[in-house]
């Protein structure tokens, strides 16, 4: 109940942030409403669906499972952060070429999640690409169109070396 | 025109929404974040049915934050009264009022009864936590088999009983056939409680002027116009002074055409405090309080001669609504389209179909993606595997021999629906074709000898799209209009203009409208913009439902367009001194039509349209717009057909099913956009595998309902999931220009059945069938006789 509050530091995308939020804030609802980074969504709130996933010092977590004073003195990566950096360019050119999304409201989140594969790619199979992604849920693609698009980023960054 | 050299339509392009998607630069409703933007959080009634007997407010009044607290009585105070969820072309329908917040009474768990509006969401419900709620429990009825039961309480003591609708459709003499029938198979089907699931929740923000009485809402909805009616309605505001914005909507499948309570009640809060309130349901909100869909149970029987030709089919559908039948579309749709829909490939003459729904203390059901059609497939298609099995009939030979003849239309199928350009036929073989048929039943014999089961399913279908004004829903008195609309423009720049009373939740339409527009005036599609969902911008439609974007919005955008590209060519002929159809338009310039020399560019035209027009003589005074709507004339949909086919393994130990493959030809007419097209049937499918396999709103005797999370009402995930494999029949509808059909629920409408089908087939030789869903791993062991 208690609105209790504490100040945190952090970066955001690059940009290192101080502010004081409640305690119990989500980590996803501090960038959404403090930070104005919409791109990272609410879909279920307990960890299943995916929309939330954010980088925090490298690693993708679930941004509705962890409060924003976790992320005193953390690095911080949402999706618009990743495209203000081009790591995921192709990534989401293939996204968009393959219409491997529909409403979009996965795409921030799958991205990130994608994104992983990409690092150090290695040859990985279309049923590998599917258990990589199964934690993240998109109620309109199929998912077909998404593993076409991330095989076919994974294929080209292996060509290109 | 349509069918140029390098046209738009008919080609793969991608969309600008996709483009900022992959950005995080998507504007959803809860985006949108005004000043003063106040939240509202909803006491909700943790009981499926109990009479209220006192509610006090007071210390929730008094937390940091709040702004209002508002009771079911206080909201009814400000709307004109409550909803009946009747259409009066559903004969003898009936459903108790229904008030946006409960009253006296809760009749499903999950009705909203306070509403508590603060300054964040997290206030809003510290403080609804405080609200105190004095009920008293009811008996529930939650067995849609016994609701009709003379032992059974009535839920609304007003109606008399139960029953919400009962419908016959009768047509030739089934009993007949049945005694004259070689073989008879009968059997019964149960489909689980489903719903919608869309990744972004239901959301509205309302903003009023006291000044200007204006209201808008911005909302996650696909049909902006119905809701500007009922709001506006509901709450005494004049129509016009109700501006309703759908920005990007992350996901619908039917969910988001109805009217719920709690976004009422949030508007209302918006009216009384002037000033912006938001409303997004969580996902447990989400379970509790969207539409759900599906729980059916259908008694079926087929009589077929013993070579293999269908003669009869009857079907009796006990059809399970919520507490109340949603207001405006009813809660009868499911069941109407499962009697309209069943055994629709084939041609028996003889058919009956009955259906009684009923009411029970759960959530309200309405339509939801293929409206009854993964139903009607399901039971059809099984009763046709089963009697080709009793035959000793290979299953596709058997739809071979029964299937709506391609040179038979038009026609009336047995169920009275009217039948035109369709495809059956060569539907069928191209799916033999596609997934290599007769290897792959090689194939699977070969596997049974080293112990693996897999099973082939097939499905034809038929799916109702692009329903017309004949039928229900403006014709049985709601305000939802069956038409569509195109307002285009040439601006003086030569840019060009598209309004369309269609909407997009991620199919494309915008992108599909843009590329008609383009292709039809001769435009690059760079030059087109189109907008759509703004009351206030667009002309009045029905958006988006029933697949039907394309058919209706796409022609409107069609006709409006030749009517913008008549008048440019008529003043570019006064202009050029030339006869209006010695020219054309090729690539934003009217050309000669003979060497398509360029005469003129659409921006000059537009320049001199716009503010040269004293270049032009006096009768001719643009307009440079042009203003278009259609609707189908007499047929009640747009029916289109097509066929579906599914390798699977199963576990017999387990009782896991592997998907392997997934086939789907179909025929959606002319297709505008090749892999939109691919996509709306993929995602489709996995929608409609995942009631088949995994999805059902669970609720226990007490009507409690037990897995309203994302953790326990399972879904579709990539692990899970098949490539499929899409290939598109052309026919064109005759009833329009476009000769474009509906495509977004034919994945769904039989992914099911084939899914079924092919689990059966596989577990055949063991005695094994299964005839409810979802298909649980322990449904297959039970179905082994395993457990």
């Amino acid at each position: 109940m208690s609105e209790s509050k504490l100040e945190i530091s952090l970066s955001v995308n690059g940009e290192q942030v101080t502010r004081t939020v409640p305690v119990r804030q989500h980590l996803v609802d501090f960038l959404r409403t403090e930070e104005g980074l919409t791109g990272s969504h609410l879909g279920c709130e307990h960890g299943v669906c995916g929309a939330c996933s954010v980088r925090v010092d490298g690693a993708v977590v679930r941004g509705c499972l962890m409060l924003a004073v976790q992320a005193d003195g953390a690095e911080v990566v949402t999706v618009e952060g990743l495209t203000d950096t081009g790591e995921i360019a192709d990534l989401q050119e293939n996204f968009v070429e393959r219409n491997a999304m529909q409403c979009g409201y996965c795409t921030p989140g799958m991205l990130i999640t994608a994104s992983e594969l990409l690092k150090d790619p290695k040859p990985v199979s279309r049923e590998e690409i599917r258990n990589h992604l199964s934690g993240n849920f998109c109620r309109c693609t199929g998912y077909h169109a998404i593993v076409d698009a991330v095989e076919n980023t994974i294929n080209k960054r292996l060509e290109e070396g | 025109m349509l069918d140029k050299p390098n046209s738009y339509v008919g080609r793969t392009l991608s969309r600008d929404a996709a483009k900022r998607a992959v950005a995080g630069r998507g504007r959803y409703t809860d985006d949108i974040a005004p000043a003063r933007t106040l939240h509202a959080a909803f006491v909700r009634s943790p009981y499926g049915h109990a009479k209220i007997l006192s509610i006090d407010v007071e210390a929730a009044k008094q937390q940091p934050g709040v702004t209002l607290v508002m009771t079911g009585a206080e909201l009814a105070e400000m709307c004109t009264g409550p909803w009946v969820g009747t259409l009066v072309c559903f004969d003898g329908m009936k459903s108790e009022p229904q008030h946006p917040m409960a009253i006296d009474r809760a009749c499903w768990q999950g009705e909203p009864v306070v509403m508590v509006v603060a300054s964040t969401r997290a206030e809003a419900e510290d403080a609804a936590e405080l609200v105190i709620v004095e009920y008293e429990e009811l008996p529930v009825v939650i067995d849609k088999e016994t609701a009709l039961d003379k032992s059974t309480p009535v839920i609304h003591p007003d109606l008399g009983d139960n029953l919400a609708f009962e419908k016959m459709i009768e047509t030739g003499d089934v009993e007949k056939a049945v005694a004259e029938a070689d073989v008879v198979i009968e059997d019964t089907f149960t489909f689980g409680r489903h719903t919608a699931v869309s990744l972004e929740p239901r959301a509205l923000l309302a903003e009023y002027d006291p000044g200007t009485e204006r209201l808008t809402i911005h909302t996650s909805s696909q049909c902006p116009h119905m809701i500007q009616a009922v709001f506006a309605r509901t709450l005494g505001v004049p129509e016009h002074n109700v501006r309703i914005v759908a920005p990007d909507v992350g996901g619908s499948f039917g969910l988001k055409i109805h009217t719920f309570g709690d976004e009422i009640a949030a508007t209302a809060a918006a009216i009384k405090l002037a000033r912006p309130v938001k409303f997004v349901a969580d996902r447990l909100e989400s379970f509790a309080t969207d539409i759900h869909a599906r729980e059916n149970c259908v008694k079926a029987r087929m009589a077929v001669s013993k070579d293999g030709i269908i003669t009869s089919l009857d079907i009796d559908v006990r059809s399970g609504a919520g507490a109340y039948s949603q207001y405006p579309r009813t809660s009868v749709f499911e069941a109407n389209q499962i009697l309209n829909i069943t055994g629709g490939p084939y041609g028996h003459e003889n058919y009956r179909a009955t259906t009684q729904v009923v009411y029970l203390n759960k959530v309200p059901t309405s339509q939801y993606r293929a409206v009854g059609h993964p139903i009607g497939n399901t039971v059809g298609e099984s009763l046709v595997d089963q009697a080709a099995a009793a035959c000793n009939i290979d299953p596709m030979e058997f739809r071979r021999r029964n299937v709506m003849r391609d040179d038979s239309y038009p026609r009336v199928s047995a169920a009275g629906i009217e039948m035109r350009d369709m495809s059956h036929q060569q539907c069928l073989e191209t799916l033999v074709e596609r997934m290599s048929y007769d290897a792959l039943r090689e194939e699977q014999a070969e596997l049974r000898k080293q112990g693996i089961q897999r099973g082939i399913g097939i499905a034809a279908f038929i799916k109702g799209t692009a329903p017309g004004p004949a039928g229900y829903y403006g014709a049985g008195g709601a305000p939802i209009s069956s038409q569509d609309s195109c307002t285009i423009k040439l601006e003086p720049s030569g840019g060009v203009i598209c309004m369309v009373g269609v909407t997009d939740q991620g199919q494309g339409v915008d992108t599909v409208m843009g590329q008609i527009a383009a292709a039809t005036l001769g435009v690059p599609m760079e030059s087109v913009r189109v907008i759509e969902g703004d009351t206030d911008a667009v002309p009045y439609g029905g958006g988006t439902y029933a697949s039907r974007a394309t058919a209706i919005g796409g022609e409107a955008t069609y006709q409006a367009a030749m009517t913008l590209r008549a008048e440019i060519l008529e003043i570019a002929g006064v202009l050029l001194q030339a006869e209006p159809d010695t020219l054309d338009i090729l690539d934003g310039h009217v050309v000669d039509k003979g060497d398509t020399s360029s005469r003129i560019s659409l921006a000059e035209i537009g320049r001199i349209g716009h503010f040269q027009v004293a270049e032009l003589p006096n009768h001719i005074q643009p307009t440079l717009s042009a203003t278009h709507r259609f609707r189908l004339r007499d047929a009640l949909y747009i029916f289109t057909n097509g066929i579906q086919g599914a390798y699977v393994e199963v576990d017999t130990d387990t009782g896991f099913i592997k998907l392997l493959n997934h086939w789907v030809i179909e025929d959606c007419g002319r297709v505008i956009n090749p892999q939109l097209a691919d996509e709306q049937v993929r995602g489709g499918c996995v929608q409609g595998l995942g009631g088949a396999l995994y999805e059902e709103c669970v609720y226990d005797t007490a009507g409690q309902l037990q897995n309203a999370t994302l953790a326990d009402y399972l879904t579709p995930m990539a692990g899970e999931m098949p490539d499929i494999e899409v290939a598109h029949i052309q026919t064109h509808t005759g009833v329009s220009e476009l000769g474009a059909k509906g495509v977004g629920e034919s994945g769904t409408g039989a992914a099911p059945a084939v899914v079924m089908n092919a689990v059966n087939d596989a577990i055949r030789p063991f005695g094994g069938k299964v005839t409810a869903q979802p298909m649980s791993p322990e449904t297959i062991l039970k179905a082994l006789g395993k457990v």
